[in-house]
């Protein structure tokens, strides 16, 4: 048995950057900005690869939209870790865009996939974003694709002897909700999975790029894609209050925090 | 894993060569079934540090069409100053001759200012014509432009470790996990690359030559407020303040943004250099501060500059290999000037391996040396070297003899130098404990006081030190004046992978127990390296907050310099702004 898992994956600014929304909306000086692939579509990657590695015969396909330049330049950190073909179409990747039109071009640049088989098809992406919260563009673009099965907040996929898969999904409260599918095609929305991130590996990336040039070289423009008019756009208020401090015990940094929380 | 050619470091000397070689492949139909690999440190080529200005002649050059409009935070250069600024609270170590000179500058400075606008800025120091860059800004620039191209790949987050050398011969790198065999290695991994280290240690330096002089450069780019309406392009250069020996710069780029820094020199005798509290000082000098004064920290970073220049020249090439950019010696230290010169050193190698794969010959020593070597013998690269060769060696006797030697090299294009018989000393020959430094202005037993209580409190003892002698507290703002810590995470971005050893290691503890001066402590970037919290004595070591600038390499007095090693690893700056 084998798969063709599709992964959805944009780029997003590196968590490590101060973002400053501007109106638009667009953050301030975001092509400047340093990028990383979705830390939830990384996730969804990694985990992809490893569901490949079990079923010999599987391919797995980023399928992407993003700025080409940047993607091109975060592509060069990823490829280095599992192996993948990649779909780019060159559009926003910025989370002011309207999901469902997001999904609307996803799902139509997997329908191009060439040699794409839908009976073996598993669309796999991050169940939110870095850039968005609303959990529902994979949704959307399962439902493009024409695909019932789907499970969202995914924490971990188990192969099960005699065939199929145990889906574990994250409910609210902390709970974890189990399922049973006999296989594909289904959609994958991830949480953070289990898997960590893999090392960088020189021959993965120079075996990637015999196909991830070509096709960013390739990457079709998104055309306009639907921006909702927002009223405004604010970043969370951050209150920082740095101090270097030792030999703390974690029960006392535990209770620091907890009466600074109280106060 | 087998490569045509391996390149280390991706900054302006490798930007130089794969642009070149790029241009080269991707219209050559038979050489572009090489394979051209390069390998940089950090986690995204775009976070390099340098605030720049430069003539960008090479640069230019590579690409002739292209503006400043079309590389992100470059101005094209407008007005350009020399400013001399006083010393406004008394607290800088000023010798009798500065003091003498700024008695002269008080007739005709701003007494608000407290500074003056020199009438005109010498000819080896101007950059007309010339741009401003953010080097983050540019590397990420050039670096899309080159692999668009589709010929050369360029691997960040991919540490080198060393070279692979071989009966004489490199071969190729070793990275964490594989060895990269290679036809050809380009060294270009800066001063503290590992490789090029390496290299100098297993094949010696050139008679004569010899690498003794640094400066750790530290910038801040600020957004200023608005209303100050500075044009882009706007360059001031700074001496006098926060000390003689400490230059600074200050360079407008578009949007209101600005380059705001100061390089700390190896031959500036004060054990407890901060760089990160001088700059502080530095940018609340009135004369910057009017228009600083309200602005808003948006980046922050520091490198190791190689202030020896052609001093400094390792061995270029050899059998499989070339050497680039600033590690190979090209920085001009009289214009002050690294970028374009290591720009024109990589297409220099590039034009050379051209010329090899036309001719199908192999990248031996000699074939180097008649192509790249050659090439870089006569270009303006070389005679601009040979003219700034001793033009600094002034500075090893005082700030006023520096001045002097620089002008007289400039002047008359490096016939004439000052001092006659330069003795240029490293850091571990120079710099004594706090006690020599400070004589007279703080007593030995309050000095030996606090150096008890910075080192039970594990803290580093500049600002005990520097308050004590005079300087006033950093009003923190929260928007520009902060905490060193503070920079790093709100200006530096600095993080550092999981589950990797440290790459700087005290190699004889035994030595670091006893060092009095432990300048590795204060010369820190990010306080990456603090007093021992056991009360060892020997200093520690938080990879999480290193920004890899190296100054703790050269930095070390231990005899001979040599105590601490500062290895190939990942992380850093997360900025690309820088």
């Amino acid at each position: 048995m084998s798969f063709q898992i599709v992964v959805c994956g944009g780029i997003a600014p590196d968590p490590l950057q101060t973002l400053e929304p501007v109106a638009g909306p667009a953050l301030k000086n975001e092509m400047m900005l340093p990028a990383v692939l979705d830390p939830w579509g990384s996730h969804a990657l990694y985990e992809a690869a490893h569901l490949a590695k079990q079923f010999p015969g599987s391919r797995v396909v980023l399928v992407s939209m993003s700025p080409r330049s940047k993607l091109q330049q975060v592509l060069m950190t990823v490829a280095q870790k599992v192996a993948f073909e990649l779909v780019a179409v060159d559009g926003p990747s910025n989370g002011f865009t309207d999901s469902a039109a997001v999904a609307e071009v996803l799902a139509a640049a997997i329908e191009e996939i060439a040699g794409l088989d839908k009976s073996k098809l598993i669309v796999s992406g991050g169940w939110e974003s870095a850039t968005r919260g609303s959990g529902t563009t994979m949704q959307m673009v399962g439902e493009r694709l024409g695909i019932t099965e789907q499970f969202q907040g995914v924490d971990e996929l188990r192969v099960v002897d005699g065939g199929g898969f145990e889906i574990v999904e994250r409910l609210e409260g902390g709970k974890r909700q189990v399922s049973r599918c006999s296989g594909a095609p289904m959609v994958l929305g991830w949480a953070t999975g289990n898997l960590p991130e893999p090392a960088n590996q020189p021959q993965v990336g120079m075996a990637n790029m015999r196909v991830i040039m070509p096709a960013l070289q390739k990457a079709r423009p998104a055309g306009a894609v639907a921006v909702p008019e927002y009223r405004s756009v604010t970043l969370p208020g951050v209150q920082r209050d740095t101090r270097i401090v030792r030999d703390l015990s974690p029960a006392e940094i535990a209770k620091e925090i907890v009466e600074w929380i109280n106060s | 894993m087998e490569v045509d050619i391996v390149c280390v470091g991706f900054g302006p000397a490798a930007g130089g060569f794969l642009t070149t070689l790029n241009s080269f492949l991707t219209s050559t139909p038979e050489p572009s079934k090489l394979q051209v690999l390069c390998y940089e440190r950090a986690d995204d080529i775009g976070f390099g540090v340098s605030g720049v200005v430069t003539k960008a002649r090479s640069i230019r050059q590579s690409f002739p069409d292209a503006t400043v409009a079309d590389i992100p935070m470059a101005a094209a250069v407008g007005e350009e100053k020399l400013v001399y600024l006083l010393d406004p609270h008394g607290a800088s170590r000023r010798s009798v001759s500065v003091k003498a000179l700024d008695e002269v500058v008080k007739l005709v400075a701003s007494d608000s200012l407290k500074g003056v606008e020199l009438p005109y800025v010498p000819d080896f120091l101007h950059k007309e014509n010339g741009w401003i860059l953010s080097i983050g800004q540019f590397n990420q620039w050039v670096g899309q432009q080159v692999m668009m191209g589709g010929a050369v790949q360029i691997w960040p987050a991919s540490p080198v470790l060393g070279p692979l050398i071989e009966d004489g011969r490199v071969v190729g790198v070793r990275l964490a996990d594989v060895d990269v065999r290679a036809r050809l290695t380009v060294v270009a991994d800066g001063p503290v690359g590992p490789v090029g280290r390496a290299l100098d240690e297993h094949f010696g330096m050139p008679e004569g030559h010899v690498r003794d002089e640094w400066a750790v450069g530290m910038k801040a780019v600020v957004e200023l407020p608005e209303g100050v309406d500075l044009e882009p392009g706007t360059v001031f250069h700074t001496i006098g303040y926060p000390e003689p020996e400490i230059f600074g710069f200050f360079y407008v780029h578009p949007d209101r943004l600005a380059s705001v820094g100061i390089f700390v020199p190896s031959w500036f005798d004060n054990p407890v250099r901060s760089t990160y509290r001088y700059l502080q000082h530095f940018m609340q000098h009135p004369y910057l501060w009017r228009y600083l004064k309200g602005g808003v920290l948006r980046s922050w970073g520091a490198k190791s500059i190689l202030e020896s220049g052609k001093r400094g020249e390792p061995f270029l090439s050899g059998d499989g290999w070339a050497r680039i950019g600033e590690s190979s010696g090209s920085t001009n230290v009289l214009t002050g000037s690294g970028v374009d010169e290591a720009w024109e050193t990589g297409t220099q190698l590039a034009q050379a391996v051209m010329e090899l794969l036309l001719d199908g010959a192999a990248f031996s020593a000699e074939n180097l040396e008649r192509t790249y070597i050659r090439r870089r013998r006569v270009s303006w690269l070389e005679s601009e070297a040979q003219v700034a060769q001793h033009s600094r060696a002034g500075f090893q006797s005082g700030f006023v003899s520096g001045l002097l030697g620089m002008a007289m090299a400039g002047f008359s294009d490096g016939k004439v130098n000052w001092p006659l018989h330069p003795h240029e000393k490293a850091v571990s020959e120079r710099v004594r404990g706090a006690e020599e430094y400070f004589h007279g202005v703080i007593p030995p037993g309050e000095i030996a006081q606090i150096r008890e209580e910075c080192r039970a409190a594990g803290r580093s003892m500049h600002d005990a030190l520097m308050e004590r002698a005079g300087w006033p507290t950093i009003p923190f703002d929260g928007q520009l004046l902060m905490s060193q810590q503070d920079a790093l995470l709100l200006g530096g971005k600095v993080t550092a992978g999981a589950g990797l050893v440290d790459h700087v290691v005290f190699v004889e503890p035994k030595v670091c127990e006893v060092c009095r001066a432990q300048v590795c402590i204060e010369i820190c970037s990010g306080e990456a390296i603090h007093a021992s919290s056991s009360g060892s004595g020997t200093p520690e070591f938080d990879r999480e907050k290193c920004v890899h600038c190296g100054a703790c390499l050269w930095n070390c007095t231990a005899p001979g310099g040599g105590n601490v090693a500062f290895r190939a690893g990942s992380g850093g700056l997360h900025s690309a702004e820088n």
